[in-house]
This record gives structure tokens, sequence and C-alpha cells, in this order.
């Protein structure tokens, strides 16, 4: 009882008082980094758990600060680009982007920066979750074969993009060495089903876009800006087919976004999705009801969606030419069973004749003829509306009017309507809602007001749904349609 | 810093060094002239007279250096000391006086320290080229002595930095000869140079014009001039990395003498 109130405060003081946008629980200001030490260490040291893309590492789990040994290693590495293309990666841990990191605000983290024997680069790390000059860049730039050390106090809760600071810095960028670390809020995150890890960068290769054989970075292309390639996960196809993320219906997922650039501005999109929740820039506070996000390069945002319907939701760079042109495409599978209520499926694949005069709409164009001259047929209005049913109502009732069981009422052999013919044309004008009984079952969809029909355009569709597929027939008028119509004139809306 | 000590260490040792084994390298002369750095130096704005100098023509290889480890017992992996050579020294070698599979007798000696290769000069009659001398040398194609304007000249040298390291380097004197006679200054391995250790790049190529006086001992007015050319980044920083002692699977050296 005390929370229900409770929440019912909050929502009214949330209607009332606050912007749009901000959780529960940090509806505040949270007061940044001068207010971002959480006090010294506690417990024992430890060791971070780092994962490798598009896998994300459980949430901290603690509510107290901790010493975080963080170990990460930079291999210079050659990898798959595109199929039968090859290109030398810098990575951090292995994989572009790198390891993912997780730590909570206030935690300390002992940052180790190791450079594998074999790399020909130094090489060093600028974290934006640091606060200090460089971001840890000259305290971290490290030899082939050596390895070094700092520590800092993560101060600021969010979603923060590391990447590689070493002269030349473009061309480090550039060779994928960047990743994502995330500090959590002191209260953590709120829980969902599922996380995953995707970090968009453009490429530059001396051969064109797929060009087989091994490809070496070219500067000139990275100047102009003008990317080869623009990837999610450093190649093309690393989130695709049987590498796609996974969902199930019913589940809650989260996806951990950054762009590591070095040029591009991400507009991201996940195409059938609408991003319940997008904590835009990696930030504290989130928009609602979100469907394109600006990702900059060397920023981060995370978002949350619910997952309805069962399919393939494609994750794009909507400056779409990068999406089917450079690589920038992934996947995620959802599986489970359909929802034909939210989403039907494609339920009609007929020939579209947008000129209302073509022959298979010429029965329309005879019926409208013929009630001028007062020569008007059942046979007429019957041809018209099946025409007219074709396009407008089949959608929902089906083309041989059986609807869809549970979903869409039948209109074959409907006793809804058996005993009162009226109804037929009614519901095309004032629509329908709430439960309605039909053969037996129970319908509860919305039916909306067809008011784009014109008064013999419902008269048509009426007579041919009662003459057709075993109704009792009858004929409806255009004049009892305007009639009905006056009648139906839509009462003052309710509040 | 590391430049004194380097020099007292190898005073010490340079009374016990023998001379080096028969010279089988070829050497190169590099005429004189005026040369603009890709690192603008405070002193030298405009650029500076390079005085001229000889060169190896090839980097220095295991065959060679093994000659020198032979006749210079202090030099061996096993006996020299750390602070003038990490534990990694010679690491690729089968034994202090065994080449191997990693290491062939004709591919650029690497996983040798700065004193080392120093030493190695020395004991030549020569050194280790400046800086200056070797990016001089290194700014020729096969025609032109300075050919650092053709982008070309610059992807063949990133081109290097793409391909994978392997398990063992080519031989030396496979690249064609530059228009000074020299090989392999570009597409090999990294080279140590004399003063190596003043080139103040900071590490953090963003902090333009605010060097870390700490780190580099208040020298620091380098930056670099033609923030296009990568290619010449890309070894300073390399270099910038390093401390005199520490050896690496992609670092040698060659020697100059003169002026």
């Amino acid at each position: 009882m005390t929370i229900r109130l409770a929440s019912l405060l909050a929502a009214i003081l949330f209607i009332t008082g606050c912007g749009p946008g901000t959780g529960s629980t940090n509806a505040g200001d949270t007061g940044g980094s001068a207010k971002g030490d959480l006090g010294p260490p506690q417990g024992d040291p430890v060791k971070a758990v780092l994962t490798s893309p598009p896998l994300v590492p459980p949430p901290t789990g603690r509510s107290t600060p901790a010493k975080v040994i963080v170990e990460l290693e930079v291999v210079e590495k050659e990898m798959t680009i595109s199929e039968g293309a090859t290109y030398m990666f810098w990575t951090f841990g292995g994989t572009v982007p790198g390891s993912f990191i997780r730590v909570r605000q206030g935690d300390t983290i002992e940052f180790h920066l190791l450079n594998a024997p074999d790399s020909k680069m130094p090489h060093n790390i600028d974290l934006h979750g640091v606060t200090g000059p460089g971001g840890g860049a000259a305290s971290s730039f490290t030899a082939p074969g050596h390895r070094s050390r700092f520590t800092f106090t993560a101060l600021n809760a969010g979603l923060y993009v590391y990447h590689c600071a070493t002269a030349p810095v473009g061309m480090h960028v550039a060779n994928g060495m960047y990743g994502l670390i995330l500090v959590e809020p002191p209260e953590g995150l709120p829980a969902v089903d599922r996380e995953y890890y995707v970090m968009q960068g453009d490429f530059y290769t001396t051969g064109r876009y797929r060009e087989k054989g091994h490809q070496a970075f070219d500067m000139e292309k990275a100047i102009d800006e003008h990317p080869t390639y623009v990837l999610f996960n450093g190649s093309e196809g690393s989130l695709t087919g049987d590498k796609a993320l996974a969902a199930k219906t019913g589940e809650k997922v989260r996806l951990y976004v950054g762009n590591g650039g070095p040029n591009l501005v991400s507009s991201f999109h996940v195409i059938g999705e609408i991003f319940d929740r997008v904590w835009f820039e990696g930030g504290t506070r989130f928009q609602e009801n979100v469907q394109t996000t600006l990702i900059p390069a060397g920023g981060a945002a995370m978002m949350d969606f619910h997952v309805e319907v069962p399919g393939s939701y494609i994750l794009v760079d909507h400056s779409i030419f990068r999406a089917f042109n450079k690589g920038a495409l992934a996947s995620l599978k959802a599986e489970g069973p359909e929802n034909k209520l939210i989403y039907s499926g494609k339920e009609v694949d007929e020939m579209y004749l947008g000129d209302r005069a073509l022959p298979n709409l010429g029965a329309v164009t005879a019926a409208a003829a013929a009630a001028k001259t007062g020569e008007l047929t059942v046979q007429q209005q019957i041809e018209a509306g099946k025409a007219l049913f074709a396009g407008t109502c089949s959608t929902c009732h089906q083309p041989d009017g059986r609807g869809l069981e549970g979903v869409f009422p039948p209109l074959a052999k409907s006793d809804w309507f058996a005993k009162n013919t009226r109804k037929v044309p009614l519901a095309m004008l004032q629509g329908i809602q709430g439960k309605v009984t039909v053969n037996g079952k129970e319908y509860d969809s919305v039916m909306p007001p067809m008011t784009q029909l014109t008064d013999d355009e419902v008269a048509n569709i009426a007579t041919y749904v009662l003459n057709s597929w075993g109704n009792p027939g009858g004929r409806v008028t255009k004049a009892e349609v305007t009639a009905m119509r006056k009648q139906a004139a839509p009462a003052p809306a309710e509040h | 810093m590391g430049r004194t000590a380097g020099l007292i260490a190898f005073a010490l040792l340079a009374a016990t060094s023998a001379a080096a084994g028969e010279d089988t390298s070829g050497w190169a002369t590099v005429p004189g002239g005026r040369f603009r750095s890709a690192l603008a130096l405070a002193d030298a704005p405009q650029g500076s007279p390079v005085v001229r100098f000889v060169m190896m023509e090839t980097p220095v290889t295991n065959r060679q250096f093994l000659e020198f480890v032979r006749a210079n017992p202090r030099w061996l992996r096993d006996r020299v000391p750390t602070a003038l050579a990490e534990p990694r020294y010679l690491s690729h070698w089968d034994g202090p006086t065994q080449l191997g599979n990693r290491s062939l007798p004709n591919s650029p000696v690497v996983w040798v320290s700065w004193f080392a290769a120093d030493a190695y000069c020395r004991s030549s009659d020569a050194r280790l080229p400046t800086w200056t001398e070797w990016e001089y040398a290194a700014a020729a194609d096969a025609t032109r002595r300075d050919a650092r304007s053709d982008p070309a000249w610059r992807e063949r040298i990133l081109a290097w930095y793409a391909e994978p390291s392997v398990a063992a380097l080519p031989s030396v004197g496979n690249d064609a000869a530059n228009a000074y006679g020299l090989r392999d200054l570009h597409g090999l391995v990294w080279e140590w140079v004399e003063d190596y250790s003043a080139l103040l790049v900071s590490a953090d190529n963003r902090e333009q014009g605010d060097a870390d006086e700490l780190r580099f001992c208040g020298a620091g007015a380098i930056s670099t001039s033609d923030r296009e050319n990568y290619a010449v980044l890309m070894r300073v920083a390399m270099l910038s990395a390093l401390e005199g002692a520490n050896t690496t699977a992609n670092v040698g050296f060659r020697c100059a003498r003169g002026p």
C-alpha cells in the first residue's frame, strides 16, 4: 500500500514537475564528478570480467566501491573485414571493438595495458570515463612487449568510449582501436533479459568495397572521410546469419552501442523496433519511444526495447547507403509465437491499379454511372462492392470473408448480422469497439470507422457482403447509408 | 638522460671491446644537403644542413651481430647486464651463440637494445646515425633524394604497417636501392638512431605545443610540421616509446660514419 502510494505520488510529481525522460531513480541532478567519489574501495580487489563483442559482462552487483583490476592486451592482428578480404586490425583484446569493461561509479580502477611482443607499434589508451588529462593516454604509452599501469577513480556514471591515442591517432582508431567501458550508476541499471555490445566504425582500405585479398589502410581516403566500409563490430557479417544477436518474444533487450569513428556520426536505428528507452549519449537521462538515435564519433548510447513479434530486426546506420553499400548492417533474430494482433505479417499481395477507371474497378464506375441515371441494379451493386471489398475489407476479413479466427471476425455465414442486416453498413460507418461474439467465438479487436468510404461505396460493399458466402441476401441503398450517417454523427467526445 | 647513461656505460665497456668480425656490409655515401625534417626542430624551422656521411647499405644482420658477440662476450645474452639489455635481448636466437629458425643469418638482427646497437657500431669504428641523418636518407626513393611529397612514397611505407609481423624476418637487401644505394630503410624493421631519446614527441600527440616537460627533460619544443606525414610520425612514436635497454621483435639498426 505504501509502495503504491509512493509511486502514485512519484507519478504525480513526474507529470506536474519534472521534464521528460528521467529515470525514477535519478530524477534529480546526480551532482556529476564532484559527488562521484563514493569513498575508499572496500573488500578484496576484484578482477574485471572482460567480454568480447557482442557479449556484455554481468552487472557488478555491488553496492559499495571496490578496487577493480583491468588487464587489457593490445594485439595487432590480421582478420577478415569482408568475405575474402583481410585487414591488419589493431585491437584491444583481439577483437574490434575491444573488450567490454564494466565497473561501478566510485570504483578505483587499476588499469594494466599490455602490448603484445609481436606488435609493430607502441599503443596507449584514452578512456572517456577517466577524469584526468589525456584520459590515461600519456600514462599508458606502451612499447611492444611491455605493460604499463595507471589508476583512476570512476567518478561519472555512464557508457564511455575508450580508444588508442598514440600518434597518428586517426590511424590507430581507423584500425579498430576502440571499445566501451560502462560505469554503472550506484544503484545499477534496470534489469533486462539480454544485453548486447555493438560498435560502429568506418574503415579505409586501398581496395574498393568487397575487393578480395589483403587490404592496406588508405590514409588519403581517411583524411577525405570517404570510408570504404562502415561496419558494426569490425567485419561485414559479424552480426548476421548464424552470428545474429538472439532474443525471444516477451524479452527486454538492451543494446550498448558505441561509435568508434574515426570520422562518421551514426544515425542508429533498428528496423521494426522502437526503442522504449534511449539513454542518449550514454548519459544519465533517458528518452522514451525513439526511432533513431544519433551516436557521435567517440560517443555511445544505451537503448532498451521489448520484443513483441518474432522475426529479424535489422540494425542499421540510417544514413542508409552505408547500410546497403558499405556494410553497416547487423541483425537480431527474435524467436517465439506469432502475435498477429500486433503485427499480422503479409496478408494480401495482389494487383494494385492506381487508376480507378481501369478495368478491375470498372464495376464501380459502371455502378456510379447507373446510380446517376437511376438504373442501378442489385447485381451492379454486388459487382462494385466486390471490387471495393478487395481493396478495403479483405485485409482483415480475408478475401473469402472467413476472417482470422480469434482476431478478425468472419463475414461468411455470420450470425452477428443475419437478423439485422443494417449492422453491416453501420459497422463500416461507426466502427466496432469492444467484445463481439460471432458464430460462437468471441472477438475483441478494434475496427476503425471507414470514413474514407462514400455513401454509395458503403452501400455497394454492404450489398456485396449480404449477397455472398451464404449470407441472407438483401440490398442497402445509398439513401439508406446517407440517413444512417446522419444519425450516427459522432457525439461530443467524452473525457 | 638515457643518452648520457648510455655514453657512460659504453665508456666502461669500450675498454674491453674488441673489434667486430669482418665487416661484410657495403657502405654507401650520402652527400650533404639542406633538409627540412618532418619534426619541426625549434632551432631550425626552415631546415638545417646535413653534412655528408656514409651509412650501411642494409641493416645489421643476425650473422653480423653473432660475430660481434663472439668477439665481445660482454654482449652475449647470458652475460650482458640487464641495465644495458633487458632479458629478451637476442631471445629469438637458439642459444647465446646459436642462430635458429626465427633468426636466419641474413635477416636483420632484432631484439637488440640501443646500448647493444651503439656498441656494435663503435666496434666497427662507426656510430648510430642521428635521427636527422636517418630521416634525410630515408626521404629518398629510387630516383629522387626527397620523394616525401609523393603519396606513393608514403603509401609504400604505410603498407608495411598493414602487414602482419612474421616469425622470421626476410633477408636484408631484397628491397630496391634508393637514390643513395641504401636498402630496407622502409618495409623491414624499425631502426635505432643515436639520438632517439631526444625525439621529444609527446606520447599523446594531441597535446600540441604542450609537451610533458618532466618526461622530456625540458627540451621539448619539437612538434610535427607535416601532420599528414603519418609514416614519419609513427617512427618517432615508436622510438619514443622505448628505453635504451628495451628490445622488440621489430627494432634493428644500421651504422653510420662521418662526417
